[in-house]
């Protein structure tokens, strides 16, 4: 009797409204069409089509967001699907942003597949089960979700850093990532079930209510819990001391790949990361605040001084997306909205920046990755204006130049900071941003500096797209939308910041 | 109030040009260049035409355009110009088609006119914002295109030089912008209005703790870009690594933001903490003087000896800013435009001797007045009006400020008199080896010996400058001190200037029975901290009419007035 009860509860399947997880049902569905479409053509279908295909998906994917901001602007926020989904002005941002970096992204891995001569769709299908899983921990209302969510998100990136199978370097960083993913996951698992015995419930709101009903005395099961959340959380975002994986990772991993991955694995963690902490563990602040205090003033010296001293770009651009994750905790440390909105400003217009700095990296790198010494970028802007001159854009962006996305961006998380009297806080963060101008500046030094690098970068570029219809550039006509698309929300909204403004603002007004 | 947008079309103007060189051919050079040139005569024109506008006599903030920018975070795009701005805003005018004109950029010009044009609306942009953050916007946004030009025009070290430039400076703009929002974070504490606008913060009330420390973050950014004494170890690496252009334009124009910072923002704003600090500073500000003397003496590198000599230039300009009498900061500001002159001047001199003998270094060229006599002379005419010689415009500033800087801090006047004296060691030896001495070194094939006219056509404006501002300096103080004596009595309203030396109640009566209104309007309050203070709200006629510039006006019924309210100052 008693065993058929539950029986029966646990087979009620809770009702299901389809249309608030539409975009990452788009991006799953569209991926099971594309590989089942290319699974009919023997000899397999050509890039052109697959990039097309996932920026179609991707723009889909948009649309439902968009359509989902609508509903949430009219009706206001809500839960769904046994309320394990939160509909929000704060999801509605983070499938937006996940839908505009998989419209992006399929540009990059063309003109990258083209020159490398890979064929075949997984480089086109395994974003897109990515962005669910990002899209899954941004509009996650409960832990068990998130961490799906983070395991959606992962498995995909993992294949593609190792992608390169004819470098071994690529393996390497597969198999790090891979391990360090994993630990950082289980140890993840662990602080969710701390957090079950702690508070009894999985669910971000409930465990807030009920932490806001009860006091709970000796919470150390509790705080060790929300600790273990929060390694997990800085693990993937790869802050100091849970950056060790991204160097080798970034290096290791095929350019475009490695562009893809520090976008969307931030998005998603900083998403899930910000919503667990300002939805759950409000309570708790003044417990996570100085721990994060101490996370940011590491995070974002160590990437900027430790930058400075590499001679590869790309683990040069690792430790610096070290330093500007420390940025974005700043927000989230202030523990007010504004903060909040500062950070998702960021973290929004920092997809932007890191993917079309990957791009123009890849392209710059020669076949198979070959050239990524930051000396060998000489004489880049002489042979290669249009993509140095970008490059440069983006680079003085993320050094935080006015009028460029990356100004503003830094503008509202010191504002963030100041305004909760964290001064000392905010003074060594720009003191750090301080320093990576040196590092950021010295690749635009070289570029812009006479001569060629000992390899140079462009001879082996010109043979593959010589031929384009854009022969003067250069470059391939998809690498050149999806640069200039990057370009133009860099310095679009560094003109005319508020319409991204009010949209990070709304997000966290409509927030829980 | 005229609703023409003056100051908007003046951004514009150099800006749009850049834009649309942007879409011309690189290989157009001489179309590019000649653009080039007439935008930015263009944009001379037109602020002239704003000088014309200009109402001689009003104190306050004239030709206000305010817009709202980026309305959650309160930034405005407010611009407005006052004396202190308006002759900055003409020699950058002024300045910038010189730099263009006599560059000679035979690579890459498009790449060069354009960062340069944009450097121009930067500059402009930092003088007339009326709002801090747009200020600071402004500010930074001149660090890029300098970057550029250095890194693509510069000379062998440019890498290191930039770099070095770009950092150090950045890094004091890290506390300036924590202090800019710190204060109007602590404002809207107060009124519940988040504004940047510099008149409204004005009236924050800070604590003591609070002032001081704010102070000290704003001028940690103005010292490093002045640059003041110890902040200045990047200055002669970017000056000489620099273009000719890129050095007219650093220290011509990008080092008069830092003495314009302290004058406009850190008197402005933390008046208190001027006072408390002003003997730190006005020490600094001799340091400068004298150690950026001996060292220009002992340089080889013509660039890095005007390098060091723009370091006690600017200690002068600071002394007068932290001197706090109104004659000293009128000719701290007066001084900021004649040494934009003369420093431009002796920059372009000593490229048109690269020119002809292919180095910077005084032991490689010598004797060079038997072939060149026309160079020889305009060389030192600057060279006199940089030591501050009787006659040229370098004399009225320094006259100025160490007058003002005597009245109010006696004895640091007296260091920066030597200052003048060493500077007319190194300029003078420099002279020496360069134009006088048997002929020495080789000149460089097919090129002019003496100047050329287009040399003497960039020179022109600024020798005429060099002797009318010496000569005839009244018209430039009549529009500058109106807004000095707002700003020195805002300050001493805010501070409640502390006379240099404390009077006692006694003695105080006594100026107040002796020296009739003038001094009536020294309001002595007794505060328990710090002592006896006065509060010279009201003194403005006495001192508007200042010990100097009543040398200058014909009559001058106020001298003795003048002089009565100099000796109740230093009583």
């Amino acid at each position: 009797m008693v065993t058929g009860v539950i029986a029966a509860q646990a087979l009620h399947l809770p009702h299901v409204n389809y249309t608030t997880i539409m975009p990452e049902l788009i991006l799953l569905g569209g991926m099971l069409v594309l590989l089942l479409v290319s699974a009919l053509f023997k000899k397999g279908l050509p890039r052109d089509f697959y990039a097309s295909a996932v920026v179609g998906i991707g723009a889909a994917s948009l649309i439902a967001s968009l359509v989902l901001y609508h509903d949430v602007a009219a009706h206001g926020s809500f839960t769904a699907i046994a309320h394990s989904i939160d509909v929000d002005g704060f999801s509605v941002l983070f499938l937006t942003l996940v839908s505009c970096i998989t419209i992006v992204y399929p540009f990059f891995a063309h003109a990258y597949m083209q020159r490398e001569g890979f064929e075949g769709v997984e480089f086109f299908a395994l974003p897109l089960i990515s962005g669910a899983g990002a899209m899954f921990m941004a509009s996650a209302n409960d832990l068990i979700l998130i961490f799906l969510g983070l395991e959606i998100l992962s498995i995909p990136l993992y294949v593609m850093a190792g992608m390169d199978q004819r470098r071994e370097t690529s393996g390497e960083a597969a198999m790090k990532y891979f391990i360090m993913g994993a630990f950082s996951s289980a140890i993840f698992l662990y602080g969710m079930a701390l957090t079950y015995g702690a508070t009894g419930s999985l669910n971000l709101a409930e465990i807030s209510a009920f932490l806001s009903k009860n006091y709970v005395f000796g919470n150390g099961v509790l705080l060790a819990g929300m600790g273990l959340l929060l390694v997990g959380f800085l693990f993937k975002i790869a802050a100091v001391p849970f950056h060790f994986w991204s160097p080798d990772v970034y290096q290791g991993s095929p350019t475009v790949a490695t562009g893809f991955m520090a976008a969307i694995a931030k998005a998603g963690a900083f998403a899930a990361l910000i919503r667990v902490f300002m939805a759950s563990f409000p309570t708790l602040a003044s417990d996570w605040q100085p721990l994060l205090w101490v996370v940011i003033v590491l995070t974002t010296l160590f990437g900027a001084v430790v930058a400075l001293v590499q001679k590869d770009i790309k683990r040069m651009l690792a430790y610096s997306s070290i330093n500007q994750a420390g940025f974005i905790l700043l927000g989230l440390q202030s523990d007010t909205s504004k903060g909040i909105g500062a950070s998702l400003y960021y973290v929004f217009i920092y997809s932007f920046l890191i993917l079309g700095t990957f791009a123009i990296v890849a392209i710059a790198g020669a076949k198979g990755d070959a050239i990524h010494n930051i000396d060998d970028l000489k004489g880049y802007a002489k042979s290669h204006p249009f993509l140095a001159t970008s490059l440069a854009i983006f680079l003085v962006s993320q050094a935080g130049a006015p009028f460029t996305t990356g100004f503003l961006a830094k503008l509202q998380v010191i504002t963030a900071a100041v305004e909760a009297h964290s001064y000392a806080l905010a003074v060594i963060a720009m003191v750090s941003a301080a320093i990576a101008t040196g590092f950021y500046l010295r690749v635009v030094y070289v570029m812009f500096s006479e001569g060629t690098g000992t390899k140079n970068a462009l001879s082996s570029g010109k043979e593959i797209y010589s031929l384009s219809p854009l022969g003067k550039l250069n470059i391939s006509p998809w690498l050149f939308t999806g640069i200039v698309l990057c370009l133009s929300v860099t310095v679009l909204f560094g003109f005319w910041p508020q319409p991204l403004v009010d949209f990070a603002t709304h997000a966290r007004l409509l927030f829980r | 109030m005229n609703s023409f947008p003056y100051l908007t079309v003046l951004l514009l103007i150099p800006i749009g040009a850049a834009v649309a060189l942007l879409f011309v051919p690189g290989k157009f050079k001489k179309l590019i260049h000649t653009v080039s040139v007439v935008t930015s005569v263009a944009v001379f024109g037109f602020s002239a035409l704003i000088l014309d506008e200009f109402k001689s006599g009003v104190a306050g903030y004239q030709m206000v355009t305010v817009h709202s920018w980026f309305g959650s975070l309160g930034i405005q795009y407010s611009l407005g110009i006052d004396g202190i701005s308006l002759f900055l805003v003409l020699m950058t005018t002024i300045l910038f088609p010189i730099a263009l004109a006599g560059a000679n950029e035979k690579r890459n010009t498009k790449s060069f006119v354009i960062w340069t044009l944009l450097l121009e609306a930067a500059c402009l942009g930092s003088f007339l914002a009326t709002d801090l953050l747009l200020f600071f916007i402004f500010f930074e946004a001149t660090l890029v295109p300098v970057y550029f030009l250095i890194i693509q025009f510069g000379y062998e070290r440019r890498g290191y030089a930039a770099v070095k430039f770009f950092v150090y400076t950045f890094l004091g703009s890290a506390f300036l912008l924590v202090g800019i929002l710190a204060l109007a974070f602590i404002h809207q504490s107060q009124t519940h209005v988040l504004t940047f606008n510099v008149s409204r913060l004005a009236n924050t009330h800070l604590s003591s703790m609070a002032e001081v420390l704010l102070f000290l973050a704003f001028t940690a950014a103005f010292a490093v870009k002045a640059p003041i004494f110890p902040f200045h170890s990047w200055s002669p690496d970017a000056y000489s690594e620099s273009p000719t252009s890129g050095s007219i334009l650093l220290a011509g124009v990008m080092a008069k933001l830092g003495s314009y910072g302290i004058i406009r923002f850190d008197l402005g704003l933390f008046p208190h903490a001027v006072v408390m600090l002003a003997p730190l500073f006005l020490t600094l500000g001799a340091i400068g003087i004298i150690y950026g003397g001996i060292v220009a003496a002992k340089q080889r590198n013509l660039k890095r000896l005007v390098a060091y000599s723009s370091l006690a230039h600017l200690g002068f300009i600071v002394m007068g800013a932290f001197a706090l009498s109104n004659e000293a900061v009128s000719g701290a500001v007066l001084q900021m435009l004649n040494h934009g002159i003369y420093t431009a001047a002796l920059f372009l001199l000593i490229a048109m001797i690269y020119r002809r003998r292919g180095t910077h270094l005084l032991d490689g060229i010598s004797g060079m007045q038997k072939s060149a006599p026309i160079l020889a002379a305009v060389f030192i005419l600057m060279v006199m009006a940089s030591i501050g010689v009787p006659g040229l415009n370098g004399f009225v500033g320094e006259f100025l400020i160490l007058a003002g800087t005597f009245v109010t801090h006696r004895w640091w006047a007296v260091v920066g008199v030597i200052g003048v004296v060493v500077a007319a060691v190194y300029l003078l030896w420099a002279y020496q080896q360069v134009f006088h001495g048997p002929e020495k070194g080789h000149y460089i094939e097919n090129e002019p010996k003496d100047l050329t006219l287009k040399e003497g056509m960039v020179l022109a404006p600024l020798v005429v400058l060099v002797i009318l501002l010496g000569l005839y300096p009244k018209p430039f103080l009549n529009r500058i001190t109106p807004s000095v004596d707002k700003l020195i009595g805002h300050v001493e309203q805010k501070a409640r200037v502390k006379l240099p030396v404390p009077a006692s109640p006694v003695a105080s009566e006594a100026h107040n029975t002796q020296y009739g209104k003038a001094a009536e309007a020294f309001a002595v309050v007794s505060d328990q901290k710090t002592g006896v203070y006065a509060a010279g709200a009201n003194n403005r006629d006495a001192s508007t009419k200042n010990c100097y510039g009543s040398l200058w006006s014909v009559s001058s019924p106020q001298k003795p007035m003048s002089i009565v309210s100099c000796q109740a100052r230093i009583s």
